[in-house]
């Protein structure tokens, strides 16, 4: 008696346990189908070929947010040129030239802070560092050099993870056979590695693109009259742009439908991305396996 | 043979500057941020500035620079969404870990990746034209724009963070302690409970920290739907203003090289000091939950 009832308990006990975390797993889901729903919906009438490649018109009022999107383009190129080497770069020293030691901990220590800085300070560094003390101004560089450093600590991240997935006797073969280092990471690392490293980078590159704050004052603006003609030129950007249409423009309710239409844009272009990365990445895992 | 083993020292050097720059990167932003941030201290003292909860820092006659108001709202809206964020990514780590089938997991995991890769913007937007509407009906509050609305914003931004941390422990507990508990005759609720979370606990607690760092350092959300009242926040239905919203607000109207402008680069000290501290903290946990299983 006393026996079965103790049973009992604890199968009433994991139903309602087991029961709760499905519902946590739901909420999650219900969230992010909210999101999606209310964002395409509303903004299903405004996506038009023009509104993807036309100026703005009328105090923004009409019109296409082709400049926010080349602005987002060319920015987004910036911080890879910066981001991907060095982070490549930093990731091949930790995971093949490192020793464990101090120096070594503390690079690690560093990367972590560094992913944990939040985007408006590195907004102020960027303020600090390239627009005053390098003199760059407000303008396409200074953004992207700016997201680039931001997004250092995760491409370092995700190019370690695809070192780590080189198993130790390609190098040892190379090794075995005379090759210095280099040319064993040249040659038995890199190419079975940069696929990893690409996946992850993408990632990270899908990150920035939506990213406001380190934007607002090393080069975004509030509207511009035409393209960006060069990287000193400021530029508009589209997570910069939706920030605006939803808060500052003198018109908010009557702009609502082009701010819908950005964040659209904006989601689906970092949701390509993402979806880019995770194919390369199922592929990968297939080459391997064969 | 000589130029090349001179090739390879010079390759070894370049890829370990390389790794130094990191280092560097951060004493720079630590650097930065403290020369830009002292000379607000010749017209404010510190005290001033850290126990103050009067910031009017472009008022003529009277400025105040005291930001005790911005990190109360800071940490307001970061507890009201630890609060949320907490329980629900615990259980979705643990569901994923413990309860689904392998097939859903396949799925259910790109899920919590894609809601990670949402812009933080567009999260605040749907703060805008989406909870604020809502929290108004639900309430009867004028706009919904309040540290309530933030806090939720912040708590699906936090999400993702914690529950693929917390899952990460929760697989890291030897698959030896839930046999051994399974085999004493509890059941998998208990076991989930007892065995596996107490043990992935520290794992679990830096995950939270982790999350809490994000909600901290958060802007865009928190700049677009709390409704940016500089006041000392009186409640969660209020219109707050934490800190990384005064810098995105100030630092686009100020003009350089001010007392004003130092003073927004001295808040920004302060997030990074905060942040670094949590990181830190996480950091250990982490390192001490690793040693536990070693």
């Amino acid at each position: 008696m006393n026996l079965s009832k103790r049973s009992q308990k604890k199968f009433f006990e994991q139903f309602f346990g087991f029961g709760f975390l499905r519902l946590c797993m739901l909420a999650i889901i219900v969230i992010l189908v909210i999101i999606f729903y209310d964002i395409i919906s509303k903004s299903w009438g405004v996506i038009s070929w023009e509104f993807l490649t036309q100026l703005p018109r009328k105090g923004m009022t009409e019109g296409g947010i082709l400049p926010t999107i080349v602005g987002t383009v060319l920015v987004t190129i910036i911080t890879a040129v910066l981001s991907v080497p060095l982070g490549m770069g930093c990731a091949i020293y930790l995971n093949e030239y490192a020793k464990v030691n101090k120096l070594t901990r503390l690079i690690r220590i560093s990367i972590r802070n560094l992913s944990g800085v939040p985007s408006i300070v590195y907004g102020l560094f960027g303020v600090a560092l390239f627009v005053e003390m390098m003199h760059l101004g407000t303008c396409i560089l200074s953004s992207g050099l700016t997201l680039g450093l931001m997004t250092l600590p995760w491409t370092i991240t995700a190019s370690e993870e695809a070192l780590k997935g080189v198993p130790m006797s390609y190098r040892e073969g190379s090794l075995a056979l005379g090759a210095t280092q280099w040319q064993t990471i040249r040659t038995n690392v890199l190419p079975y590695a940069i696929p990893g490293m690409l996946t992850g980078t993408i990632l990270g590159l899908a990150r920035a693109a939506g990213e406001t704050a380190p934007i607002l004052f090393t080069g975004a603006a509030f509207s511009l009259p035409g393209l960006p003609k060069s990287l000193f030129d400021q530029f508009m950007a589209m997570p910069y742009h939706l920030y605006i249409m939803s808060t500052q423009h003198h018109a908010i309710v009557k702009v609502r439908p082009i701010a819908y239409g950005t964040a659209l844009v904006l989601v689906s272009i970092v949701f390509l991305m993402n979806l880019s990365a995770i194919i390369l990445r199922y592929h990968l895992r297939k080459a391997r396996q064969e | 043979m000589n130029a090349a083993r001179f090739k390879e020292k010079f390759v070894q050097r370049a890829f370990l500057f390389n790794g130094i720059l990191v280092i560097m990167i951060l004493a720079g932003i630590f650097l930065l941020l403290v020369i830009n941030a002292l000379p607000t201290f010749k017209d404010v003292s510190l005290k001033e500035f850290l126990t103050g909860t009067n910031w009017n820092p472009s008022s003529d006659y009277n400025p105040a620079y005291g930001i005790v108001s911005m990190v109360v709202s800071t940490f307001m809206v970061t507890i009201g969404s630890l609060v949320i964020a907490v329980p629900i990514g615990i259980g979705t780590a643990a569901y994923l870990s413990d309860v689904a089938h392998p097939k859903v997991r396949e799925i259910a995991k790109p899920v919590v990746e894609i809601l990670a890769g949402i812009p933080s913007v567009v999260i605040g937007f749907l703060g805008i034209v989406m909870v604020g509407p809502f929290i108004a009906k639900l309430t009867g509050t004028y706009s919904g724009l309040n540290a309530l609305n933030g806090s939720i914003l912040l708590a699906v931004m936090a999400l993702p963070t914690i529950v693929s941390l917390s899952e990460d422990a929760l697989a890291n507990v030897p698959k030896s302690f839930q046999e051994a508990s399974l085999a004493l005759g509890a059941s998998h609720w208990q076991t989930l409970v007892r065995v596996k979370l107490a043990a992935a606990s520290s794992g679990i607690i830096a995950a939270c920290m982790l999350g809490m760092g994000r909600a901290i350092g958060e802007t865009m959300t928190v700049l677009m739907a709390t409704g940016n009242a500089p006041a000392f926040p009186s409640g969660f239905l209020n219109s707050v203003r934490p800190m990384t919203s005064t810098i995105a607000i100030e630092l686009g109207e100020v003009p350089y090289y001010t007392t004003h402008y130092h003073a927004l680069f001295a808040i920004g000290l302060v997030l990074f000091l905060i942040t670094f501290v949590i990181n830190m903290i996480a950091d250990i946990v982490l390192h001490r939950y690793e040693r536990n299983f070693r």
